[in-house]
């Protein structure tokens, strides 16, 4: 897990919680869509957390301190309906905890008590947990395999946390199958529930359309329509194959990657 | 030379890749243009007329018979300069201009029975030959006036717009979303069409003119309208185009290999990713259909022609209502490219990996004329026929960008997404009171049009807002 500070004085001005920023590694490199953890104004830098997973993110990881990227461009999407929503359960694991850090924090200050969990497979991998922890109520971290925090999935947390208080709302953000199951867990309890998508996008700002999912039955475009959609709502089965639409192609490329 | 020896002298034909060739090829031009000698003869065919209809053919009013007079003396350089009075992008019109919809379907050989003039070779060859031989010559620019102009989308309309309004005086600045300037130019067609060096001649001479390009600079969400007015900008034209590419709404189309046309050349002609080292990836399906009979679904179905794929353009209505151009049509043809005309995509049946392994398409007939004056598609009803695919690009249009339309406030937008504007392409606002100076054209206004109609609203706006600008002063 990386974490960027990047210089962007105009995309740190107009950002809010939940856009994202397009951003291209090199003149060769793919455009993709990463969202903005966190931005300081008067610096005029945006923080981005990257997890590396494929070949884009390994060039953006593999950049020094006073490197530049090839291409930053947003902030894109439309921003988090933050408001007073009473109690508010922010569900996240993995990586899914950077974008989580601005909506909870802007959540908070609209009043709302924030709930977070923060899960992941195994201690190594919990980010931002102070961070997390300073713009919560109360932070509840689960572990797959117990090594910190309580043993179990980001699910049990937040049914516990339902099953102990009234919850108003929720906000998921993390892999695709997590979201699925964070929304099936609140759909039994009629909990609002809003997640945030991370698809395929080539240009981000709503020309090519590969980002599109089926919410509500009905096609919506991830880069102008989202990234945040009702959850009870999202096909998150079609979402995980359409993810895995270039898997081939991107296995084949990261492995011309690695001779380079 | 006497009006019936004019008259005599055959049409000329374009030099082309063989279609064996250039199936191999997406790089390489397939039109190669015009020689000197051949330029010069079929210039000879021009009559002259006292009335030129192809003038009239033309959306931005080239004289026509005068710089085609210009090629029969070979005064190349005087050719060209008598085009740009009119066009700010020759050797891109020359290319991907519908001619036989303008200048020359009004060209006095039709009534005669011939072929028209190939005034839209002729244009690229003077286009082609000032570019390949010495200087470009900088059109003649006022001196700068100290006014800030805003320019939102660098495609053909902004970059026409820009043109214009720099050789007004004025300090011009042009804001790209993408991270490279052209817009459908470079993302949309393909290398064998329209090359991206032709396009960068044309942006260069932008910049020598003194207009600046910010790329990677979305307007409605890096800086707002409000932040350009108080950044001192006295006028601001909005040519952002198109936005969210149209499906038809049937079960299957988000499975894994249905794509939009604008996703598929983005990701070849912007992205790179057919060719090697670059890291966007494309897919190469062996059985590809495209949807739609545009000159978008002829650059989407000959580039899955080079990428390997056996390729069958899928369109409802017949070939006569097809609006691509007839040369994109004979060429897709020549390459090789099935048409299944009179056939609809009701279903796409995938696989278990949620791949499209099937178009379920719907065998149609010709009605009534309908709205566009074409006569209209009407299914026959229970004739369904089922084809193997594995990937399909559908190519039916775009709805307008939304970013604009949905940031401004006050600002009129049409039903269909499309900036209102009044005669002169000045945006309308709802407050009468509104002061900005805003004019808007291409396809953000148009709602999905051809280059030159772009290119022609960039310079109409651009007349109208300097008329407004000087008489505010």
């Amino acid at each position: 897990m990386f974490e960027l500070v990047v210089e962007a004085p105009l995309i740190a001005r107009s950002r809010r919680a939940g856009h994202f920023v397009i951003v291209r590694a090199d003149a060769q490199g793919e455009r993709i869509p990463l969202t903005i953890a966190d931005s300081d104004t008067s610096r005029g830098t945006i923080t981005l957390v990257i997890q590396r997973v494929g070949v884009s993110t390994h060039k953006i990881c593999a950049k020094e301190p006073g490197e530049y990227l090839e291409d930053v461009v947003g902030p894109l999407g439309k921003a988090t309906d933050i408001r007073l929503f009473g109690t508010v359960v922010c569900a996240c694991g993995g990586v899914g905890a950077a974008p989580m850090l601005p909506i909870a924090r802007a959540l908070r200050e609209a009043g709302n008590r924030v709930v977070t969990v923060l899960a992941a497979r195994t201690k190594e991998l919990i980010i931002l947990e102070e961070q997390l922890r300073a713009c919560s109520d109360e932070l509840v971290i689960m572990t797959d395999d117990g090594s910190y925090g309580e043993k179990g999935l980001v699910t049990h947390g937040v049914e516990a946390v339902i099953q102990r208080e009234k919850v108003d709302k929720c906000v998921t953000i993390g892999p695709a199958i997590m979201m699925k199951f964070v929304a099936l867990t609140t759909k039994k309890y009629d909990i609002p529930t809003d997640a945030s998508l991370n698809t395929i996008m080539v240009d981000g700002t709503g020309m090519c359309g590969a980002c599109r999912v089926t919410v509500g039955g009905v096609t919506r475009f991830v880069c102008v329509d989202g990234p945040e959609f009702d959850a009870h709502q999202v096909d998150f089965d079609e979402m995980m194959k359409r993810s895995g639409a270039y898997r081939e192609e991107e296995l084949a490329r990261m492995a011309e990657y690695k001779t380079m | 030379m006497t009006a019936k020896e004019r008259a005599q002298i055959e049409r000329v034909r374009m030099n082309e890749l063989t279609p064996e060739y250039r199936v191999t090829t997406r790089l390489e031009e397939v039109a190669q243009g015009l020689t000197k000698e051949q330029a010069v003869t079929e210039s000879q065919r021009c009559l002259n007329c006292k009335n030129p209809g192809c003038m009239q053919g033309c959306p931005v009013g080239i004289h026509i018979p005068a710089f085609i007079a210009q090629i029969q003396e070979e005064h190349f350089s005087e050719a060209i300069g008598i085009i740009k009075e009119s066009s700010t992008l020759p050797a891109v019109c020359g290319r991907v201009c519908p001619q036989e919809k303008q200048c020359e379907a009004q060209c006095i050989y039709n009534k005669m029975q011939k072929k028209p003039v190939a005034i839209g070779y002729l244009e690229r060859f003077v286009a082609d030959y000032e570019r390949e031989n010495g200087e470009i010559v900088p059109p003649k620019s006022a001196p700068k006036n100290g006014k800030k102009i805003a320019v939102i989308g660098s495609g053909p309309a902004g970059l026409a717009f820009a043109g214009d309004m720099a050789k007004f005086g004025y300090d011009v600045t042009v804001f790209e979303a993408l991270h490279e300037i052209g817009g459908v130019l470079k993302y949309g067609i393909p290398e064998f069409r329209l090359p991206n060096r032709i396009v960068d001649v044309e942006i260069d001479g932008l910049r020598k003119l003194g207009v600046t390009f910010m790329t990677d600079t979305i307007v409605g969400k890096t800086l707002t309208i409000d932040d350009l007015v108080s950044d001192g900008f006295a006028g601001i034209f909005v040519a952002s185009g198109a936005g969210l590419p149209r499906f038809m709404n049937i079960p299957g189309e988000n499975l894994i290999g249905v794509m939009s046309s604008n996703e598929y050349l983005t990701r070849v002609n912007l992205m790179g990713a057919a060719e090697s080292g670059h890291d966007t990836p494309v897919m190469r399906g062996k059985r590809v259909v495209v949807v739609g009979g545009g000159n978008t679904a002829m650059d989407s179905v000959r580039t899955a022609r080079r990428l390997g794929a056996e390729a069958t353009i899928v369109y409802r209505r017949s070939e006569e209502e097809m609006p691509a151009r007839i040369e994109e049509v004979e060429h897709a043809k020549q390459e090789g490219v099935r048409f299944l005309t009179l056939h609809n995509p009701v279903e796409y049946v995938g696989d278990e990996k949620g791949r499209v392994s099937q178009v379920r398409l719907q065998v149609m007939t010709l009605g009534e004329p309908d709205a566009s004056g074409r006569r209209s598609p009407v299914p026959v009803e229970g004739q369904i026929e089922t084809l193997d695919v594995d990937e399909v690009i559908v190519a039916i249009g775009v709805s307008p960008n939304p970013i604009i339309p949905n940031s401004v406030q006050g600002l009129e937008i049409s039903r269909k997404g499309t900036i209102v504007t009044d005669d002169s392409l000045r945006a309308q606002f709802t407050d009468p009171k509104e002061s900005k100076v805003m004019f808007a054209g291409g396809d953000i206004v148009r709602g999905g049009a051809t280059v030159i109609l772009a290119m022609s609203d960039g310079r109409k706006a651009a007349a109208a807002m300097h008329a407004e600008l000087s008489e505010s002063r």
